[in-house]
Formats: structure tokens, C-alpha cells, sequence
């Protein structure tokens, strides 16, 4: 009898992880593609405007060279998207059944709202730019970029209301029933979550831009496109990069200080409540002992970010009970920390970029442009780290204070199930992995310059 | 309000399967009607600048499902896990096959995701069949309207079930070939010479096909689930849907061996709505029966969200859908008439 319990409560245990795991992965191979569509579409946009008014040839063929690259990467993105959206109820029907009715609202938007312009103008731009001429064109990129900064908004609306739910009301069956819309579309977490997420898109894709011309200068190829991607790139990011400590990343931080501060003093590694708390940089927390090993801290500045004033009191984990700690404290310290340092690496990167560019040696400048093209990989895993911070943060709830993740999986879908699929997506994703990177090189290696006849163009340019 | 967003789903869900129906149904035929690159080329530009957005239904409409019926995307989602999942790789699997195909110039490269198209939207074509077929035939729901399908077991409509069995594969062949002749009716209408000829024969096959298992399945249904048959004669006005699908047949019939190719492809388009909303009306005001046991059912009623977020939803839901027909009156105008083999695109 003993036994039986025992087993019956490893493999729920199993389930959860399987469940977790599973949409993890998902979801984190499936945010390396938007994250690139979101920011390369409002760069396209600034290319087709430069096009437009100077009129030089550059920049439309430049707009050309990246709507190839954006579609590749937009086929991908949608085809490991829709997977998202069913997974809430394949994997986690008991947390669909009860929030569905509030975040169901947002993601049917995203669908009505956003899918259809994107899908319907991104066909236009990518095939019509004869037919459209050049002014419809540059509006068939402009509507492009609209729908996939709305899909962003409608995702992160969503996301919002897990982390800080509001606008509901817990219905006698036990649902949450939607009681203000307006709640729900006004959420103060939306805002600053929103504006960071788009701030770090942009950054990716402007490092991709940069990158990519950085690698055709060090080459010596396609000189006069490189040009024109290394300083759009540098320009675009260095704003960006700017943007995400301030204010996006600190209006963040505040929301999770005033509504989840539990999440926070994980964050930061701080295990007990202070006054004038330190701001760690680095070290390692130790769960167990309650403690952060090998610290490198700056006296008082959490207190200071946290609430603008050096001895204020920053409460620690020892604040609240064990059981609404987040799971995860070391992966999320990391996450975190992996995150700003990044962060902070992008704003001395650029900037350094920006100076040299302004002084007009940046092209001639080579170690400076290895650098750049190094930096490629590294914006993809800071917003990775952002989201893992935001997620493993929100343990262990799903949805913040009302559903614990325990209570959300579907275990009427075992971990054998579970596991078989999550070793299908693996595979499947594995292998479009390996298509993308080589479809995507080889337009890297083609470059810019058309190869066809002016008349073939369009023929190059497809989706 | 329940009745009125079970109506709306319907209508989005069909209107998934009529136009992503048809790029389904193109890439089963396309080895067909096609026999070298440029006609290829031909069929896959009759699909090329719409495919994606047609799909975007099935995202809307999940959307609007998971909102509006929180309790039966939770239920059916989760219980028929396996098929889903499958369903999600093939949808992968045609998307990518469409995209990535005209990057490179190979003998090696396309044919292969020729052949990827056309597996992935057999398959999907069966899929979808045998999910509808399950609905129709109701799972093995709990008290708290929860279950689990296995992807099949003996391949019988009692005992152990699975979500293969007999009736459902019927159904799934059904859609197979109901599909086959969407398909080759849209790349009839849409091209010309040798592939649209092709294509008109292919449907001519495919139509008797389609007579003989909707007759079929339509007896089998009477069998499998006695709901149908009571609604049926409780609101004798239900007729017309079937009716519907039978004047679509007979559309397609008149149309005249390829002289009047928007009246075939209309009459495919009347039979497919026909057929599906002959099978909500007949399930109503059930969305998931259960048996053995009837009673533990999911209706549109124990599954719906609450009242304030039903009326609130209208609000978005219809100013939305009128701008997506919008960009579908706009898109399939832009892009009308027959494709051309030479010129810009896929």
C-alpha cells in the first residue's frame, strides 16, 4: 500500500516535469525566431524609408537582401507557433479550463487581430514589390511590422495576466471569469513587460544586422551594403540597447518588487530581509544553507534601485514561506544575472561602435568589427535569459497567486505520452534547426547583389 | 450567447476547412496533375500567396475556441493528445515543404519537399476526417470531463476505445477524398492547359468516391450516434444542411466537365459546409458526447466561459473578423484569375 502511494506520487512528479519540460522547450526554441521577425521588421521599415527618400538603390536592395532572411525566419516562427497555442490545452488543460476564459480573449485576438494582417502583407511584400510600386511596397512592410508588433502585444498581454492577474472574478464552478476587459487590455504589467521585450527584439536584430555587415567588411565583400547594415545596426542598437535598463528594465523590476517580491529577492540572491540591501553581481546562491556564496556586491544599491533610497528595507526570501519561493532560485539568480551582464555588454559594445562610427573609423577599425560579428549568438541567449527569468520567476504559480503550476498539467496525459512527444519535437525542431541555418547561410554567402536579371528579381525574392 | 459563439466557431472551423482545404487537397493531387517542374511550379503558385493565411483560421478559430469554450478546448485537447501532436508535426512538416522548397535548384532538394507536401496534406486530410469522426461518435468522458484516447486499440466502436476505429477511419476517408477533389476543383479553376485538365479529371474520379463514402459514412453515423437522428426529427428545418451538401454535389456534377470550373469549385466549397454543419446541427447542443455513458457529455453549456466575458468578446471578435475578410476580399482579388507559369513568386 505504502509502495503504490509512493510510486503514484513519482510519476505525477514525473507528468509535471515532463509537462514543464516540454513546454519549456517549446517555447524557448520557438522565441529565437519571433525575436528576430519583431525587431527585422521595423529595420526593414527603416530601410524601405531610406530607400524611399534618397532614392538610392542600396537601400531597397538591402531591404531585399533582409525580406529573404525574414522569410525564412518567419516560416519557421509560424510553424513552431501554432504548436504554443495548442500546447495550453494538450499539456495543460486543467489551467485552460480555469483561466481560458480571460487569456483565451487575448491569444483570439492575437489571431484575429494580427495573424491575418501579417499573413495576408507579408505575401504582398514579399511578392508584389512590380505591382505595388515603391511607395505601396514600403506600406506592405509598414502593415508586416504592424502585425508582428500586435502579435507581440496580444503574447505579452497574456503573459501579463499570468504574472499579475487583474480584471477577474473566481466564478462558483471554481473558473476565472473575465469581469473588466478593460482591466485586462490596461494591465500595468503589460506596459514595461512590452516595452523590454520589444527593446531586446530590436537589439537582436539589430546585432544580426551589424553582425552580418561586420562579416562582409572583415571579408571584403559587398562593401557598400555592409556599410549600410553595420551603421543602421549600430544605430538602432545602440538606442535599443540604451532603452532596456531604462526605463523599460527598471519599470519592470518595480513591478515585480511591488507584486512579486518574492521573485525579486530570488533574483537578486537575497536571502534575508535588510536594510540597505547590496546589489550582488556576483555569486552563487547555496539554497540549502540559505546563503550567497563568494558575493561581490555593491553596498546598498538594490535598496537604492529598488525604492530610490540607500537604507530602505528590501525584503528577503526569509520574508515570505517556503512554499511560495520559486522553485528554481539558482536558475532563476542566473537567468537574471546572465541577463543584465549582457545587457550591460551590449550598451559598452555599441556605444564603443557608435563613437568610432560618428568619427567615421568604425569600417577601417577590424578588431572592433570582429567583435561585432562575435556578438551574434548573444542577444538570442539574453532574451532567452529575460524569459527564463520571467517564467521560472513566476513559480510556483502559473497563474500568479490564484494556480500553482501543480495544479495546471493535464495528468490525464502520462509522462510516457508527455515524453514521447517531447522527444518528437526535439527531433522535428532539431532538423529544422539545421534547414534554417542553411538556408539562411546561404543567402549570407549569396549577399545582396541580385544574380538574376532585373526582370528575374522578383523570382529571387520569395518567401 | 452559449448557442450564438457555438454558431461563430462553427462558422471560422468551416471556413478553415473550405480554403485550407483546398492547399491540402492541392498537395495530395499534385503529383497528378503535375508532371514537370513548371507545372508544379503552376500549382503551387495557385496556392502560394494565400496558403498561410488560410491557415490562420485554425489558429483564430482555436483562439476563439479556447475563449469562448475554455471546459472543451481543456477536455479535447488534452484527451486526444497523441493525434494532436501528430497533427502539429504534419502541419510543420506542409508549411516548411511549401517554403523552403524554390531555395535551391536541385533535383535532389525539390522533390523531396514535393514529396513532403503531399504526405503531410494526405495525412492531415485523414487526421482532420477522424477527428471530426470522433466527436461525432463521443469519448469516454469522466465525471470531471476528463479522458485519454490511445491513437487506437481493436479498431471497434465499443469496449476499450481508440481514436482509430472503423467509423472514424471511414470518416477520415471521407475527408481524404472530399479533400482529393477540393483540391483538384481549385487547381482546375485556377490554371490552364494540360494541369487544369488533369485536375477537372482527377475531381471527375474523386466525385464518386465522395457519393459513394457520404453515403456510407451517413449510414454509419445513424448508427454510431442516435443523436444525430433525434435532432433531425425533433427540428426538421436541420434538413437543409444536408441538403446543402447534396446540392454541392450535384453543383459539381453540373458543371460540365471543366467549361465551368467556379461553379465545381463552389459546389465542393457548398458540399464541405454542408457536410459540417450537418454534423454540429446533428451533435447540438453537445460539442463532445460521452459514451457509454450520454450524461457526462460536454455540452456548449458546462463548457462555456462566463456571460460578461461571451458578451465582451463580441465586441473585438466582429470588427476583427470583418477586417480579416477585408484582406482576404483584398488578397484573393489581388492575386485572382489563373497563374501564370512565368512571372514573380514561387
Amino acid at each position: 500500500m505504502l509502495r503504490s502511494r509512493r510510486w503514484c506520487k513519482i510519476s505525477i512528479v514525473d507528468a509535471l516535469a515532463l509537462h514543464r519540460f516540454h513546454f519549456a522547450f517549446t517555447v524557448t526554441y520557438h522565441y529565437l525566431f519571433p525575436q528576430l521577425t519583431m525587431g527585422l521588421a521595423l529595420l526593414i521599415v527603416v530601410l524601405k524609408t531610406m530607400g524611399l527618400r534618397t532614392g538610392e538603390d542600396a537601400y531597397h536592395r538591402s531591404a531585399r537582401f533582409w525580406a529573404r532572411i525574414f522569410a525564412v525566419n518567419f516560416a519557421v516562427g509560424v510553424v513552431t507557433g501554432i504548436p504554443m497555442e495548442f500546447q495550453f490545452g494538450t499539456n495543460w488543460a486543467p489551467f485552460s479550463k480555469a483561466a481560458g476564459g480571460v487569456i483565451g480573449q487575448t491569444l483570439a485576438m492575437e489571431g484575429v487581430f494580427s495573424f491575418f494582417l501579417e499573413s495576408t502583407f507579408l505575401g504582398l511584400f514579399l511578392f508584389g514589390e512590380r505591382r505595388l510600386g515603391p511607395k505601396g511596397h514600403w506600406w506592405a512592410a509598414f502593415m508586416v511590422f504592424l502585425g508582428s508588433w500586435l502579435s507581440g502585444f496580444f503574447i505579452i498581454a497574456t503573459n501579463a495576466w499570468m504574472q499579475h492577474p487583474v480584471g477577474y472574478v473566481i466564478a462558483a464552478n471554481g473558473q476565472i471569469a473575465l469581469s473588466s476587459f478593460r482591466a485586462l487590455m490596461l494591465n500595468p504589467w503589460t506596459l514595461w513587460e512590452y516595452l523590454h521585450n520589444m527593446a531586446g527584439s530590436v537589439v537582436t536584430a539589430s546585432f544580426v544586422m551589424a553582425s552580418v555587415g561586420a562579416f562582409y567588411l572583415l571579408g571584403g565583400k559587398h562593401k557598400p551594403y555592409a556599410r549600410i547594415f553595420v551603421r543602421l545596426g549600430v544605430t538602432a542598437g545602440l538606442v535599443a540597447s540604451l532603452l532596456l535598463p531604462l526605463p523599460t528594465g527598471d519599470g519592470q523590476g518595480r513591478n515585480v518588487a511591488r507584486w512579486q517580491p518574492a521573485t525579486l529577492a530570488a533574483m537578486e540572491g537575497l536571502f534575508e530581509t535588510v536594510e540597505g540591501a547590496p546589489l550582488a553581481i556576483l555569486g552563487q546562491p547555496d539554497v540549502a544553507r540559505k546563503r550567497l556564496d563568494n558575493p561581490l556586491e555593491v553596498p546598498r544599491m538594490l535598496s537604492f534601485l529598488t525604492y530610490q533610497r540607500w537604507m530602505a528595507e528590501v525584503r528577503g526570501l526569509d520574508a515570505f514561506p517556503e512554499d511560495q519561493w520559486p522553485d528554481n532560485i539558482p536558475l532563476l539568480y542566473y537567468s537574471y544575472h546572465i541577463m543584465v551582464g549582457l545587457g550591460t555588454i551590449f550598451i559598452a559594445v555599441m556605444a564603443l561602435s557608435a563613437w568610432k562610427l560618428w568619427r567615421g573609423r568604425l569600417f577601417r577599425c577590424r578588431p572592433l568589427l570582429w567583435i561585432l560579428m562575435l556578438m551574434l549568438p548573444f542577444p538570442y541567449i539574453a532574451n532567452t535569459a529575460g524569459w527564463i527569468t520571467a517564467e521560472v520567476g513566476r513559480q510556483p504559480w502559473v497563474v500568479h497567486g490564484l494556480v500553482r503550476t501543480a495544479e495546471g498539467a493535464s495528468y490525464n496525459v502520462s509522462a510516457g505520452n508527455a515524453m514521447f512527444t517531447l522527444i518528437g519535437f526535439m527531433g522535428v525542431y532539431g532538423v529544422l534547426s539545421i534547414l534554417f541555418l542553411f538556408l539562411v547561410y546561404r543567402e549570407i554567402e549569396h549577399g545582396p547583389e541580385p544574380s538574376a536579371p532585373p526582370e528575374e528579381l522578383e523570382f529571387a525574392v520569395k518567401r | 450567447m452559449e448557442a450564438l459563439w457555438f454558431c461563430l466557431v462553427a462558422i471560422m472551423l468551416a471556413a478553415y476547412v473550405v480554403l485550407d482545404g483546398f492547399d491540402l487537397g492541392a498537395g495530395i493531387v499534385h503529383f497528378l496533375v503535375a508532371r514537370n517542374e513548371r507545372q508544379r511550379r503552376m500549382v503551387l503558385r495557385s496556392i502560394g500567396p494565400v496558403w498561410d493565411g488560410n491557415e490562420v483560421w485554425l489558429l483564430a478559430a482555436g483562439g476563439t475556441l479556447y475563449f469562448a469554450f475554455p471546459g472543451l478546448y481543456a477536455s479535447s485537447f488534452s484527451g486526444f493528445y497523441l493525434p494532436l501532436m501528430l497533427v502539429l508535426w504534419l502541419l510543420i512538416l506542409r508549411g516548411v515543404s511549401i517554403e523552403f522548397r524554390n531555395h535551391i535548384d536541385s533535383p535532389v532538394w525539390k522533390p523531396l519537399w514535393d514529396a513532403g507536401f503531399m504526405l503531410s496534406g494526405g495525412l492531415l486530410a485523414v487526421f482532420f476526417g477522424a477527428a471530426l469522426g470522433n466527436v461525432i461518435r463521443g469519448v469516454p468522458l469522466d465525471s470531471s470531463g476528463k479522458f485519454f484516447l490511445p491513437l487506437w486499440t481493436n479498431f471497434r466502436v465499443s469496449g476499450e476505445l481508440g481514436v482509430l476505429d472503423w467509423y472514424t477511419l471511414s470518416v477520415g476517408v471521407l475527408a481524404f477524398v472530399a479533400l482529393v477533389q477540393h483540391g483538384a476543383l481549385w487547381v482546375a479553376l485556377k490554371t490552364e492547359e494540360e494541369v487544369s485538365r488533369r485536375a477537372a479529371n482527377v475531381a471527375a474520379a474523386a466525385w464518386f468516391a465522395v457519393v459513394v463514402m457520404t453515403v456510407l459514412v451517413t449510414i454509419l453515423t445513424m448508427r454510431v450516434q442516435p443523436l444525430v437522428q433525434a435532432n433531425l426529427s425533433a427540428h426538421a428545418w436541420g434538413y437543409v444542411f444536408p441538403l446543402l451538401a447534396v446540392g454541392g454535389l450535384l453543383a459539381i456534377l453540373g458543371r460540365g466537365h471543366g467549361r465551368r470550373p467556379r461553379m465545381g469549385f463552389l459546389g465542393s466549397c457548398a458540399y464541405l459546409i454542408g457536410m459540417l454543419t450537418s454534423a454540429a446541427f446533428g451533435i447540438f447542443p453537445y460539442v463532445l458526447p460521452a459514451r457509454p455513458d450520454p450524461s457526462l457529455g460536454l455540452t456548449i453549456y458546462n463548457t462555456a466561459a462566463g456571460a460578461y466575458g461571451l458578451r465582451v468578446g463580441l465586441w473585438w471578435w466582429i470588427p476583427g473578423m470583418l477586417l480579416a475578410l477585408a484582406y482576404f476580399v483584398f488578397t484573393y482579388r489581388h492575386f485572382g484569375g489563373k497563374v501564370r507559369p512565368e512571372g514573380g513568386g514561387y
